[in-house]
């Protein structure tokens, strides 16, 4: 079971002001090719979606195939014109979701 | 195996024909699980298949990544597109292939207007020494390509 994901927003930006969002989940991000130390294929089980909404209005979303590495960190960039609420999701191929919100005030 | 009457050891057709039938079906076992590495051809069909067979132009997509790292399984990469980023001009999707690892397709990234700023950055695993794609998709459906090369090195250590 992963951890709380973590999330890193600017606390305060000005009107306009395009801010760095950094994100990172702990997971293992299993192919199914490994194996483990019994031989058996470790079964598959990684994060296939990510979803970056503020205000409700989806901003950012991005797709993971094998090749993402394990405990999945992205960062990227986002204009912000008011007050308001991120809203993290990450996806896994079981269906299991982790959600993680971030506030920031504009000003 | 058994004895004969002469008590000699003696190994029966039967046994030698199961044996060579658990060699090959070992031989044959060890060779299917194990996934095949994508080629630079498979990886560009793969690109063609994700952006709908437009032609690709160079420029205007910078990929950052390390020229040389022992950690194949934690690459840090920087995808950074030239946009203006408005209504009108923006980067709808970002792809990152790489050219040797067993699946080509590494992570695909839905950007809008919104972001203000065509720059992703995020850790990937590459399996060999090669080349990776990043390709943005415009809003207007022109197609962007950068690339860069990664040189993986196995063992560490400080000389040289």
């Amino acid at each position: 079971m992963p951890k709380k994901p973590h999330v890193r927003v600017p606390k305060i930006a000005r009107k306009g002001e395009v801010v760095p969002i950094k994100t990172k989940i702990d997971h293992p991000m299993e192919t199914g090719w490994r194996k483990g130390k019994d031989g058996t294929p470790v079964p598959r089980n990684r994060i296939n979606r990510f979803v970056c909404a503020f205000n409700g209005e989806e901003v950012f979303k991005s797709d993971f195939d094998a090749g993402v590495a394990a405990d999945p960190y992205l960062a990227f960039f986002v204009k912000v014109e008011e007050s308001g609420a991120f809203e993290f999701t990450w996806v896994e191929d079981e269906g299991r979701t982790f959600t993680r919100s971030a506030s920031i005030l504009v000003t | 195996m058994t004895r004969d009457a002469t008590g000699n050891a003696t190994i029966s057709r039967r046994r030698i024909l199961l044996a060579a039938v658990g060699m090959v079906a070992s031989v044959i076992s060890d060779l299917l699980p194990r996934p095949v590495d994508a080629s630079p051809r498979e990886a560009k069909k793969h690109l063609a298949e994700l952006t709908g067979g437009a032609p690709a132009k160079k420029g205007r997509v910078t990929v950052t990544l390390p020229k040389i790292t022992d950690q194949a399984a934690w690459v840090p990469i920087t995808i950074a597109v030239e946009s203006p980023m408005t209504e009108d001009d923006h980067v709808t999707a970002v792809h990152i292939l790489a050219e040797r690892n067993t699946v080509p397709q590494v992570a695909t990234y839905y950007l809008g207007p919104a972001n203000g700023k065509a720059e992703i950055s995020t850790r990937i695993r590459v399996k060999k020494s090669q080349i990776i794609i990043a390709a943005a998709v415009m809003s207007d459906g022109s197609i962007f390509v950068g690339k860069a090369r990664s040189k993986i090195v196995s063992g560490t250590g400080g000389c040289g």
